[in-house]
């Protein structure tokens, strides 16, 4: 048996969105490290983060039929929500949202099927590692 | 000590016009009445900044003069076949106003914000209409309040106290106190539980439970507040009703709520997740309220259904007004994405997403808006101002906006700046540049320069003059 089919996968529902520490955090600076503290997370219900076999903290891999991106896990305070993650607005959601505008111009960022797994071997980037990674200039 | 009263915050679209500011020696040391955003920008933004313009020159971005960046961002437009002009909804309308004239010269795509944002609300105003209204009438006459798939907890914070549940109307009293002494009451009762099964040692009967629901009467003093969102956010624990609609299922719930409201039957016992005994109590609300107002954000504009969405509440509000006085009103994000909406209008007769690549001005969302273009790869060349789209478009369309040259104007460095061509710092407008700027309900407020910019940063309405300037020189006009 691989490993891959020991780790847990859960699927769910992708929100994106606006938060207070966002919001903030982008004040202090979009390099700063309360900006990638404030958006490089993936808020789970607590449910589905035992579920998941995980901690807060803990690093997964959320993918969706766009890209997949690796994420600090925080329990959300906005429980209960089961089968639905959320992870504000920033560099690391657009790496994974549908650009499909379906003829209005707006791409789908709400509401998206997406995949949690466990990636204790990944390591969370910072937002310099990660531009240039996805975009090879900078 | 120098403090400037009556300062507009330039943050998000609530434009906040009471802030006070104190500034010592050209620096901000104190601000009084904004929110945590609000006060993170008037006390940081000088914090984070590039000074200096940049090009970037054998892959790396280099400091050159502002008479360089400048020029080089006039060659990058006006030997491009199809730009992009992107952003303004962080700038003043006078900012705007000459981004369209640059626009129409270099026969580009200008389109702003609203495209990832408002974009489908607008379209949907377009095809069925708005009731709609300033905020001074919400804050004295509104008594039921709807948040329909927005959080101004997080992404307007001080909506709820200025505008609505928790602000002071002449005819309406703000629900603060019912909400402080509601959640000290149920903290209260909680610890008293504990101390006395503590104290017998053994279980009492559950606590009484708070009054929900209260039956509506027409002429209470006081607000409701219902909230419908895909998540309990802070914004839905403070409300009267909290309907937990499920993702991508808000076009159902809008539409039960119409049948609802005409009295037909629902023969079902949930709608998107949603009992419809609850809906049935909520649409009671509605019709017995006397002025009920439908804030709705981007969680109607962003999932399944996107502008149709927008067309169901509006035509809910329509249906609500042959009982009462209902109105609607579209949560903006930034401080003057209503502005650019409102120039752009005014300017070639389309709110976002225009073309001028056939010499006039034309407009089909779809086509002519910026992250189709960029997914088509259709541009070779951007211009980006007072706005991050690496940072907040889809990757496919922040990958075509990279790959072309691309000129960025901001105050500060961003993810788009970090992958720019040029780069030129201009001055922070509502902080160190004056100007105009239209609130989320249409209300122009002049912008204030509080502080004065660096000499190598301008203002934007500058720093695109300078560059029409250029770029009508190198076309040989005058």
């Amino acid at each position: 048996m691989q490993l891959g089919e020991l780790m847990p996968k859960l699927k769910v529902s992708l929100l994106t969105g606006r938060t207070i520490d966002q919001g903030t955090g982008r004040e202090r600076g979009k390099f700063s490290e309360e900006y990638e503290r404030s958006v490089a997370v993936c808020q789970m219900d607590p449910d589905d983060v035992r579920l998941l076999g995980v901690r807060e903290n803990d690093i997964v891999r959320v993918s969706t039929d766009f890209g997949s991106v690796i994420l600090r896990v925080a329990k959300s305070a906005r429980n209960p929500h089961p089968g639905v993650i959320f992870i504000p607005y920033g560099p690391w959601a657009s790496l994974i949202v549908d650009p499909e505008t379906h003829g209005t111009g707006m791409p789908s960022l709400k509401g998206l099927p997406a995949e949690v797994e466990p990636a204790p071997e990944g390591s969370l980037l910072s937002l310099p590692e990660l531009l240039r990674k996805h975009f090879k200039k900078g | 000590m120098p403090a400037v009263s009556h300062v507009p915050c330039p943050v998000c679209g609530d434009f906040c016009d009471d802030i006070e500011v104190t500034v010592e020696d050209n620096v901000v040391t104190d601000v009084k009445n904004a929110c945590a955003v609000g006060a993170a920008r008037f006390l940081n933004f000088a914090g984070h900044r590039q000074m200096k313009p940049l090009i970037r020159k054998n892959g790396e971005l280099v400091e050159v003069s502002l008479d360089e960046a400048i020029r080089r961002s006039a060659e990058i437009l006006a030997d491009a076949a199809y730009p992009i002009l992107y952003g303004w909804s962080s700038t003043s309308c006078e900012a705007t106003r000459v981004g369209l004239e640059l626009a129409e010269e270099v026969g580009g795509v200008i389109d702003n914000t609203s495209t990832i944002c408002h974009g489908p609300s607008i379209l949907s105003i377009q095809d069925i209409g708005i009731s709609s209204c300033t905020l001074g009438q919400l804050r004295h006459r509104a008594d039921l309040v709807f948040y329909w798939g927005s959080n101004p907890w997080s992404a307007h914070p001080r909506h709820i106290e200025r505008y609505t549940m928790f602000s002071e109307g002449r005819f309406r009293q703000s629900a603060w106190e019912k909400y402080l002494s509601s959640l000290g009451g149920i903290l209260t009762r909680k610890r008293l539980q504990r101390a006395v099964n503590l104290l017998l040692g053994r279980r009492l009967s559950s606590p009484p439970e708070v009054e929900q629901g209260l039956p509506y009467t027409m002429f209470q003093k006081k607000r409701k507040m219902v909230v419908v969102d895909v998540r309990r956010t802070r914004t839905a624990e403070a409300a009267d009703y909290f309907l937990q609609v499920k993702p991508n299922n808000d076009y159902e719930l809008l539409q039960a709520l119409r049948m609802l409201i005409r009295d037909e039957e629902l023969d079902v016992d949930e709608v998107a997740g949603v009992p419809v005994e609850l809906l049935e109590e909520v649409a009671d609300v509605m019709i017995g309220c006397e002025l009920g107002i439908l804030f709705f954000g981007l969680g109607l504009t962003m999932s399944e259904g996107k502008h149709r969405n927008i067309d169901a509440a509006l035509s809910l509000v329509r249906d609500l007004n042959q009982y009462t006085k209902f109105l609607i009103m579209p949560m903006r994000g930034h401080f003057n994405v209503t502005g650019a909406n409102v120039v752009f209008t005014w300017q070639t007769g389309y709110p976002f997403a225009v073309d001028f690549s056939r010499g006039f001005p034309r407009y089909n969302p779809g086509e002519t808006s910026v992250i189709d273009i960029l997914c088509r790869e259709e541009s070779d060349a951007a211009l980006v101002i007072a706005s991050d789209p690496v940072a907040h478009f889809p990757k496919t369309a922040a990958q075509s906006l990279v790959r072309s040259p691309l000129i960025v104007i901001d105050p500060e460095p961003t993810p788009t700046s970090f992958m720019a061509d040029v780069v030129i710092p201009s001055a922070f407008v509502g902080i160190e540049a004056e100007g105009t700027a239209y609130r989320m309900d249409h209300v122009p407020l002049p912008l204030k320069k509080i502080v004065e910019p660096a000499k190598t940063c301008l203002s934007d309405v500058e720093i695109l003059q300078r560059i029409l300037h250029e770029v009508r020189k190198m076309r040989g006009g005058p």
